[in-house]
């Protein structure tokens, strides 16, 4: 079987992802090889970082068009994280306008929360399953994940698997088909992140991939 | 809702976890990958290492810390340019800490924000009567801590951490009013550190509005301490995450936060149950 290909296009932490499955023993490798997405059984794009310079880093390795071809052409399993799910919407306001992926409806914004809360929303948050999601399965209502973003996901609410509370209901995981996203991040949310990443790798299992 | 944040510091010295009094005494602790891995075990919020030699981790050194942690790992100390954030960052820390460097070359604040995101940077500052100085203490700034948060929210700051200088080591509290400040100063969240020696001077310190309490050497020295401090915060009606192996509710803590002896007919009939740890 062969391994979840983790996307490198050189903006910040995949170490963390690659030692999450590393835990869960699945095997999975860190590429920007075009050929290596192509024989993964699932593509993860992770994300730490600023919008633009994603989409910059993507365009530039030739990434956007290769993701394009595996994921919306060949229909490969995918899971954005954080960063990665906020890139497969349309476009994001972050540092001006700027054009994603555009996988799924969705828009970019500035969090805004009702009281003036601080904004980044970081901490460890509640999650609220709204719909099923294979991604949720052995997950409580309510268990804790751990946020780190300014930015948000709006996108229609039949996408929507979960949400969490921040002085507004957004968006915290997202599902279309055989395309998953999460603004949490799994790999630092201890347990629980593990159990979503093991989900993650048991639906491919179910999928024959 | 989001949870108040308990964030554990661990000072770093020649390789070394060390214990901090005052900014000027430096004592052994001990490894920093044993530190960071029971850190996270005992279910910190965050770990956040900072290095106090003057020169900033190198990658190898960040990736051993990352392999050991599976909360959010923030590095700093030392670090003075772009090249050497995107080394830590991309060596496995989820955020940056700047200190000096924030306030000689505030530059980088929005370098390090562009590239890698507001949530990315934390600004430490460490303050004496409200001012801010830089070089691990030594050297004064002559500008307000206050003020010098505001600045570097402005230029993309995604979080301050503000630490009393002293009240570092002292184990008397935190530094109530500067907390407060700091908190009215800005709109990015506030990360409180210096002075812990009780569960309750935590509960003190969230009191005034930050985001998050830290603290290095409270966390070091006791077994289950940041379980045993979060039991006591949330018994005390703090909202925190709880999610460790260990739980101690319906225990009474003092307010050390040690556990109180069970009654004599509790432990006359005490038997342990073995709970395999479940594997994911």
């Amino acid at each position: 079987m062969s391994a979840i290909a983790i996307v490198d296009y050189g903006m910040g932490n995949l170490g963390s992802v690659a030692n999450a499955f590393a835990r869960l023993g699945v095997p999975c490798e860190t590429t920007a090889d075009p050929a290596k997405l192509r024989s993964a059984r699932a593509i993860v794009l992770p994300g730490v970082g600023a919008f633009r310079a994603a989409m910059q880093n993507l365009r530039s390795r030739g990434l956007d068009r290769a993701l394009d071809e595996e994921v919306r052409g060949r229909g490969k399993p995918f899971l954005g994280i954080c960063l990665g799910l906020q890139l497969i919407a349309h476009d994001s306001t972050e540092h001006g306008f700027e054009r994603g992926l555009a996988w799924i409806e969705g828009h970019v914004d500035r969090l805004s929360p009702a009281e003036a809360q601080p904004v980044p929303h970081v901490g460890w948050n509640e999650l609220q399953p709204v719909a099923p999601s294979p991604l949720f399965e052995r997950v409580a209502p309510g268990a804790h994940f751990f946020f780190d973003h300014s930015y948000h996901l709006r996108c229609p609410d039949e996408l929507v698997s979960a949400r969490c509370d921040y002085g507004g209901r957004w968006v915290a995981a997202v599902q279309a088909g055989h395309i998953h996203a999460v603004q949490f991040h799994p790999e630092k949310s201890q347990r629980n992140g593990l159990r979503v990443l093991r989900n993650f790798t048991r639906w491919l299992d179910a999928r024959g991939c | 809702m989001l949870k108040a944040r308990v964030i554990a510091v661990v000072l770093v010295k020649d390789a070394t976890v060390v214990q901090s009094i005052g900014f000027r005494r430096y004592l052994p602790v001990g490894r920093p990958d044993i530190a960071i891995s029971y850190l996270d075990r005992w279910g910190a919020d965050e770990i956040l290492v900072l290095h106090i030699d003057g020169r900033p981790a190198s990658p190898e050194t960040v990736a051993s810390y990352s392999r050991h942690c599976q909360v959010p790992l923030s590095v700093g100390g030392g670090v003075r340019d772009a090249a050497t954030v995107q080394r830590i960052i991309q060596a496995g820390a989820d955020k940056i800490v700047l200190n000096t460097a924030a306030y000689d070359d505030p530059a980088l604040i929005g370098q390090a924000a562009e590239r890698f995101g507001e949530q990315c940077v934390v600004v430490s500052i460490d303050a004496r009567r409200g001012m801010a100085y830089v070089d691990g203490g030594k050297r004064a700034t002559g500008t307000e801590a206050a003020a010098l948060a505001v600045g570097c929210a402005e230029r993309g700051a995604g979080e301050i951490l503000i630490n009393s200088i002293e009240r570092d080591g002292s184990k008397q509290g935190y530094d109530l009013e500067l907390i407060r400040t700091l908190v009215g100063a800005v709109r990015i969240p506030v990360i409180a550190c210096g002075g812990a020696g009780t569960p309750e001077h935590m509960h003190a310190a969230l009191a005034q509005g930050p985001a998050a309490v830290a603290a290095a050497n409270f966390f070091h020295f006791t077994e289950h301490s940041v379980i045993l401090a979060k039991s006591w915060l949330a018994a005390h009606g703090v909202p925190v995450r709880l999610d460790s192996y260990a739980s101690y509710a319906g225990r009474e803590l003092d307010a050390q936060g040690r556990l109180a002896r069970l009654p004599e007919e509790a432990l006359d009939h005490l038997r342990f149950r073995y709970v395999p740890e479940e594997v994911i």
